[in-house]
């Protein structure tokens, strides 16, 4: 029987201040104080980091990590590629340094009940998307899952921390696009193979929409449910703007739009229409 | 504080349509039965899945949009949306949107008997793509015909807002039509005509148009004195509200400053309670 749980709940919008920030590859990893998103965090939620200056949207990340450290608490790990203006002022931010953070938001993975037989689960990470699938892997094994893990990237230095990977799961998974490291090619050309060989009875995803629809339909075809977190442009991050849509079809089979921030970002594969997503 | 009363808002800070979700969003950042009052995001008579594809993009102090009216229509925010507002103590304005002036009537004469509607605020800010094009409701004739269309269906006691853009040609113009079609006021501005990067019709909001804004809503408050004007636009700080104030605006509606900081609306309030 489970116990319900007493831990906060919803988001919370505060000053954090970097704790610790280094580099890995193409990446860059910010280790933030922002008391009370840690400990509501589940995997699959988001944090947004608004950007000072002229830049009005606020940037979405994953919350990769979460730990105790000494004097500080709990603290989160977000993993930052540097793509536009934003994510550039964020990569550049000194130790010390406050920024205004909501979290944690979105829709999480749903895990198997506590009681339920041994789950095996494949776990795909594609590019920085592979940040929230470590704490997912523990969260999975906690609960006698049999957890195995696909981590993508175009290079190495797109390829996040695969060696943490091997500490997560049973099996891992090692592909890049240019054949650096582990196995050349994509996600799509593994996929189905890491399936089988997994007997997977649940596929999640998170990452470019392109790699997920692939892995959606890799999960249909072998038998297994799919949760996937598409990576889209996100405006306030919080459901106020309507400006993330997301097309799906509800269990009663209409046709919906639902905002990747609110219902999302983590939804059934089997539900988008995938046709109508931007790559 | 009459004039607020009148209009039935609890204070001079709202909330700008579209920018405030079901409320339910809003929630965990701001005590909603705080706010002046909680501007929906506008209701048509039917569902709308909205534009498709990328909806919003940032510019140099500003926000393009292309969301297309996106809104489960009026049963469904009837049934599921309005009574929640309701009960978490929310002033709710309830903003509509129609592709005719009948379409506008259909949706004030259903507001109007609901429970928990404190006011009905008319988006004439821009035409409505699904309409058959021959009426503009940016044109102060159609944009009056729309407001008397409200107007006949809304008893007294609801006050009608109509929201008009920043438009500092015509705003005094427009101003005055809808006034004398039965606006208790007007709500000045709104995001701007504007243009996505690969062309599709858009609408800028943000600090960008907030000055534009202000022109407005100056010129409405000094040459119609009478009518309750209320501020919208690149409004962020308590000097943007201060300023809107001076400049003659009962009130003041915020909107992308809260898609940046979700906390802008509970620290302007906090401020106006401690400037009082």
């Amino acid at each position: 029987m489970s116990t319900p749980s007493t831990a906060p709940t919803g988001p919370v919008h505060v000053t954090g201040t970097v704790l610790t920030t280094r580099a890995v590859g193409a990446y860059t990893h910010l280790t933030l104080v922002a008391p009370g998103i840690a400990e509501r965090m589940r995997p699959g939620t988001f944090v947004a980091v608004s950007v000072e200056g002229q830049l009005l949207a606020r940037r979405a990340f994953w919350i990769h990590r979460v730990r105790h450290a000494g004097g500080h608490g709990m603290t989160l790990e977000i993993v930052v590629e540097q793509v536009g203006a934003g994510s550039r002022w964020l990569a550049a931010q000194p130790v010390g340094a406050k920024l205004a953070v909501t979290g944690p938001l979105g829709r999480p993975f749903a895990l198997p009940k506590r009681d339920a037989d041994p789950v095996s689960c494949v776990l795909v990470g594609d590019g920085h998307g592979a940040a929230p699938m470590f704490l997912l892997g523990e969260r999975l094994r906690e609960r006698g899952a049999v957890v195995t893990m696909l981590v993508a990237g175009a290079d190495e230095a797109h390829l996040l921390s695969a060696l943490e990977a091997r500490r997560s799961a049973r099996s891992v998974t090692v592909v890049t696009e240019d054949g650096s490291v582990g196995s050349r090619g994509r996600v799509a050309d593994h996929i189905g193979e890491v399936l089988r060989r997994a007997a997977a009875d649940v596929v999640y995803a998170a990452g470019r929409p392109s790699v997920l629809r692939d892995v959606a339909e890799a999960a249909e075809t072998h038998g297994a449910w799919s949760q996937v977190a598409p990576e889209l442009p996100l405006t306030c991050a919080t459901g106020l703007c309507q400006g993330c849509p997301l097309p799906v079809v509800g269990e009663d089979g209409v046709a919906r739009t639902v905002r990747s921030c609110y219902e999302g970002p983590v939804v059934r594969g089997d539900r988008i229409r995938w046709t109508e997503l931007a790559p | 504080m009459s004039v607020l009363e009148d209009l039935r808002l609890r204070g001079p800070v709202l909330t700008a349509s579209g920018c405030g979700g079901t409320g339910r969003e809003l929630a965990p950042y701001v005590d909603l039965a705080t706010l002046g009052g909680f501007v929906t995001r506008s209701i048509t008579l039917a569902h709308r899945t909205g534009a498709a594809g990328r909806r919003i993009v940032e510019t140099p102090s500003g926000l393009l949009n292309a969301v297309g009216l996106q809104n489960p229509g009026l049963e469904p925010f009837l049934a599921r949306e309005l009574p929640w507002l309701h009960q978490q103590g929310a002033r709710v304005i309830v903003s509509i949107a129609g592709a005719s002036p009948g379409e506008y009537a259909d949706l004030a004469q259903r507001l109007a008997v609901a429970p928990g509607v404190s006011g009905i605020e008319v988006n004439l800010s821009a035409p409505d793509q699904r309409g058959s094009g021959v009426y503009d409701v940016r044109e102060p004739f159609h944009a009056g015909s729309v407001v008397s269309a409200v107007r006949r269906e809304t008893p007294s006691r609801v006050p009608v807002l109509a929201k008009l853009r920043s438009d500092v040609v015509r705003a005094v113009e427009v101003s005055r039509t809808v006034a004398e079609a039965g606006a208790d006021a007007v709500v000045l501005g709104n995001a701007l005509p504007a243009a996505m990067p690969d062309g599709r019709p858009a609408r800028l909001s943000g600090p960008a148009v907030g000055p534009l804004a202000l022109r407005c809503v100056a010129q409405v408050c000094q040459q119609l004195p009478a009518l309750p004007v209320i501020g919208c636009g690149g409004i962020a700080t308590p000097a943007d509200v201060r300023a809107f104030l001076d400049a003659g605006a009962v009130a003041v509606q915020v909107g992308t400053a809260q898609l940046h900081d979700p906390m802008t609306l509970s620290r302007l309030i906090t401020a106006r309670q401690e400037d009082a």
